[in-house]
């Protein structure tokens, strides 16, 4: 029983003490800043990877989802004068309630027509965000106001560190724990075969559509951080090549492994830090490193050091 | 009525530009089922090689050809060392790989090239032509010209030849092709660099309209393959009258509502046709449903 | 289970050493600059980060600034605010810069403005926008003109030749919407109506259903399209294109020759607002910024192969004022750099003579932007302008 127990919560465990030990590291906040950006991306990431990783769809346009949150707790207590807190939880169910109405129909067709419609979808969004000045401040985007949690501002990366931390290492344990569940088995199943999922008697598009609700919600709340941590947002937070960015993460990291999220999140969060002098060609290099990873690593970082190691025992 | 006629004219031009693009996607879809995300790429270099070749001082004709050769090679070179390899993948993959791909190539491009707009001279002159009090520019015709013709020939290569009755064959059953004796790894080379030097075409028709630059490729590819996806992807006609379609709503739009939104029009398509008529206006109705 | 330990902890080892990786240098003046050198304002970015290190070059190579060399810490934001932040967190808390010369554009120097106050480091904005320096923030300056200016400048020319109702098409991206918000706010005060508007997105390649329904308006006599990229190129096509009997005036977004190579013919007779810069050769001899500005052009072609931008100009302008206030102030200092700054007085630039004082941190007004007319595909100085 406490053997079981062991393995289920290890990845967990470990990385909760990564997560507080890093900080013995840092001697700025700069680095500070890097670690918070890391969550957030890796929270967003770990979303997408389970609907690319067990639920085998890919989703092209979730930094849509990351949009709707960010802009949520800019709207909301800019226009509304609503607590950040509240508007970061209307964010996420106006992004779940968008995944729901958009993934229905499409989720009940088979091949690459969630790809196209997330495509359609995150660029819609990112218009509309472009041009309801109005409300959002148009392509230069607007400010957000600082969250504050029963009467303390939460300001300052260090602050946010342990805030962005300590969620993700909530959604990552969520997520593990959905995927032992009987409807992450089911995803499982699905995703090896849907007919013989079908005959089981799995209802497969109910099952996808669940993950991919799930999915946008963890975008959004990542996406509300982020606006909360920068104190500005801009609608390029919502744009095509950020959703790219979010599938390249899923890609190196691991389609189907949560602690690969955690890596894809650290590899294109600190590499183009590290990389500064090759700026002019990162997108060559992003390019690149996708599709060699997509044609001979195609399950990412993780699952092959994991089974290089499997291996060797 | 003058108006009506400009917002058409403009529609078509437009229209005829994602329908050059769309084209693109249909032959690669028809032989591999693949969404070749990379097409937009295609359609850049098509311009900016031209641009830069004539920039060197290669006369424009052959500045043209050498474009097309280099983006065909370009196209080939993309399925034979990056999808091939990788020939057992799901959809998904081949997705990723493909837009790794173009993210690739408009990295590449803003290094080779530079990162400012350019043009190229329009074939028939700058004049435009003026009927009923609007004005159209004779480039536009130019582009739909090249449009009809490259879906004509396209019809004819599918219906017509051995070649174009493989590619057909491939795409339905790829092992039973291959039992047939039907190279299938050539046949869909074939279709990418077939696709690519569309692209190409493409390009050198669009850009005396619609200037080009290293970044050009994204949206261009976006709103093509909401033509495409309009029309029904695989189908060569459907990928014409869709990207006409678009064009034309989108310049209503532009000039009877809001020109905020003009852009928004052709996502919101995609939507709407993948959940109300997947398979597009003219595609078969092979979508399976869970 | 043993083997995910193993992972984590080399990951963490890993993302350390990554971090480690900096640059080391002694006893030199480090200037930071973030800009946005790729992505979708590659067009501002680039030009400014070749002016920025032909500039630190040549002043090196002369002996430096106060005897000792300067560093120059470009990072490139790619156009992405988020970045931008993070890059002004890092020249901050790492690379400890005394002053910073960036922010190509408004949305990315509004998002890095906090971090500078925050650390009391200088910065001067290389972008447009008024809000960048209204409020007037004690430690952000810039050196471009605002688009407040620009419209000013405009009206005043269209004033003067006596046509006060105008249509606006503007491009819906960050400069276009901006600058369209300023005209629309400057407007009645100073007796421009704005009879019709329309809009386009920056890569659209036609523009002739807005360009037609603002010809329908009968009453319009000017039109001005506040925008920037390939998006006036076009609409000055379109413009030609539908045979506009009236008059057609662009923004100084468009100030580059580029414009004109690619509008062609349709650019005869189109106005905008335009710093010194583009018209070096055709200044009087008598002017005071005719030296620098063809210092400049001269060497920003020679070094580079392509013609001078205003964006450039405007780097050069940011990074002299402040090496000049170093100078003045005798020290690296951040506070006594930001003084002198502040006490700018009479530079003479590529965008204009600057003047700056407590309450105004851009030091330019409506003499520093001439009208330019285009004619016989070169820039004319429009007289009294």
């Amino acid at each position: 029983m406490r053997a079981l127990l062991q393995t289920r919560l290890m990845p967990a465990i470990a990385v909760a003490v990564l997560v507080t030990i890093l900080p013995l590291s840092f001697s700025s906040a700069y680095y500070y800043r890097i670690g918070v950006l890391v969550f957030i991306f890796a929270l967003a990431v770990v979303g997408l990877n389970l609907l690319m990783g067990f639920a085998g769809q890919v989703s092209l346009g979730h930094a849509g989802f990351l949009g709707i949150g960010a802009y949520s707790v800019a709207i909301g207590p800019v226009h509304l004068g609503a607590p950040s807190w509240l508007c970061l939880f209307g964010g996420a169910v106006l992004s779940g309630a968008i995944a729901f109405l958009v993934g229905r129909p499409i989720l009940r067709l088979k091949g690459h027509y969630l790809a196209v419609a997330t495509l359609g979808l995150g660029l819609l969004l990112a218009t509309v965000l472009t041009n309801e000045a109005r409300w959002t401040g148009g392509p230069d985007g607007m400010s957000v106001p600082g969250l504050k949690l029963f009467g303390w501002s939460v300001r300052g990366a260090t602050a946010w560190y342990w805030i962005a931390g300590a969620t993700f290492v909530c959604g990552f344990v969520l997520a593990f724990n959905l995927m032992e569940s009987p409807t992450g088995r089911a995803l499982q199943a699905i995703h090896d075969s849907e007919i013989a999922a079908l005959v089981l008697g799995i209802d497969v598009a109910r099952k996808k559509l669940a993950i991919f609700v799930i999915s946008a919600v963890y975008a959004s709340v990542a996406g509300s951080f982020l606006a909360l941590f920068n104190g500005y947002i801009t609608p390029d937070a919502a744009g095509f090549l950020r959703s790219i960015e979010l599938v390249a993460m899923v890609v190196l990291g691991g389609m189907g492994s949560i602690v690969g999220s955690l890596v894809g999140a650290i590899v294109l969060v600190v590499l183009p830090q590290v990389l500064t002098i090759f700026h002019d060609y990162e997108q060559a290099l992003l390019g690149l490193v996708v599709m060699v990873f997509m044609i001979f690593l195609r399950r990412g970082i993780v699952p092959s050091i994991a089974a290089a190691f499997a291996g060797r025992r | 009525m003058a108006e009506l006629l400009q917002f058409v004219s403009s529609g078509l031009t437009v229209g005829a530009i994602y329908a050059l693009v769309a084209l693109g996607f249909t032959l690669i879809y028809k032989a591999s089922d693949i969404i070749n995300f990379a097409q937009g790429e295609f359609v850049m270099l098509g311009g900016m090689t031209t641009v830069f070749a004539t920039l060197a001082g290669v006369p424009l004709p052959l500045a043209a050809l050498i474009a097309v050769v280099v983006t065909t090679a370009i196209g080939f070179a993309l399925h034979r060392f990056a999808i091939e390899p990788a020939r057992g993948a799901s959809p998904v993959a081949l997705i990723m790989i493909t837009i790794g791909a173009s993210i690739f190539l408009r990295g590449v491009a803003q290094i080779i090239f530079d990162r400012r707009f350019h043009s190229l001279p329009p074939l028939l002159g700058a004049d435009p032509i003026r009927f009923g009090g609007a004005a159209i520019l004779p480039q536009s015709l130019v582009v739909l010209a090249g449009a009809t013709v490259i879906v004509t020939l396209l019809w004819l290569f599918i219906d017509r030849t051995l070649l174009g009755k493989a590619v057909i064959a491939t795409a339905a059953n790829r092992l039973a092709a291959r039992l047939t004796g039907i190279d299938t790894r050539r046949v869909v080379d074939f279709s990418f660099a077939v696709s690519a030097a569309i692209g190409a075409v493409a390009g050198i028709l669009i850009t005396p309209i619609a200037l080009t630059s290293y970044d050009a490729g994204t949206l261009l590819a976006l709103k093509g393959f909401a033509a495409a996806m309009l029309g029904g992807i695989g189908s060569a006609a459907g990928a014409v009258i869709g990207g006409l379609l678009i064009g034309l709503i989108e310049a209503f739009a532009a000039g009877y509502l809001s020109s905020n939104y003009k852009d928004a029009v052709a996502f919101l398509i995609i939507l709407v046709v993948l959940i109300s008529i997947p398979q597009g206006l003219f595609g078969r109705a092979k979508v399976e449903r869970v | 289970m043993a083997a995910l330990l193993r992972f984590a902890a080399t990951a963490a080892v890993g993302f350390i050493a990554l971090l480690s990786v900096g640059d080391r240098a002694l006893a030199q003046i480090k200037i930071g600059s973030v800009l946005s050198v790729t992505g979708p304002a590659s067009f501002l970015g680039d030009p400014e980060k070749r002016t920025l290190e032909i500039y630190v070059d040549e002043i090196n190579a002369k002996g430096g600034v106060n005897g000792q060399k300067l560093q120059l810490i470009v990072y490139d934001d790619a156009g992405s605010a988020d970045n931008a932040r993070t890059f002004a967190t890092r020249l901050v808390e790492e690379d400890k810069v005394v002053a910073m010369v960036g922010g190509s554009t408004t949305g990315t120097t509004l998002a890095m403005m906090q971090i500078f106050e925050d650390a009391n480091i200088p910065f001067i904005s290389l972008a447009g926008a008024i809000q960048i320096i209204e409020p007037v923030h004690r430690w952000v300056f810039k050196t471009p003109h605002t688009d407040k200016m620009a419209c000013e400048k405009i009206f005043a020319d269209l004033k003067s030749r006596a046509l006060t109702t105008i249509a606006l098409i503007s491009g819906t991206d960050a400069f276009g919407k901006s600058m369209r918000d300023q005209c629309v706010a400057v407007a009645p005060k100073t007796g421009i109506k704005i009879a019709i508007e329309e809009n386009y997105g920056p890569r659209d390649s036609d523009m002739t259903p807005q360009l037609t329904n603002i010809r329908n308006k009968a009453e319009v006599q000017a039109v001005v399209n506040p925008g920037f990229g390939q998006g006036p190129a076009i609409v000055t096509r379109n413009y030609r294109q539908l045979g506009f009997a009236v008059p057609l005036y662009q923004s100084h977004g468009v100030a580059s020759k580029q414009f004109i190579e690619l509008a062609g013919a349709a650019a005869e007779g189109v106005r905008l607002p335009a710093a010194a810069l583009l018209i070096a050769d055709k200044l009087p001899s008598s002017d005071p910024q005719k030296p620098v500005v063809e210092n400049y052009s001269r060497a920003y072609q020679a070094k580079t192969g392509q013609a001078v931008s205003t964006f450039g100009g405007h780097a050069y302008d940011g990074l002299m004022i402040l090496v000049e206030a170093m100078q003045r102030a005798k020290s690296a200092d951040s506070t006594k750099i930001r003084d002198e700054i502040e006490r700018t007085k009479g530079y003479v630039g590529t965008g204009g003579i600057v003047n700056m004082s407590a309450t105004d941190h851009l030091g330019l007004d409506l003499s520093a932007f001439h009208v330019l007319e285009i004619e016989g595909g070169d820039w004319m100085l429009v007289p009294g302008t």
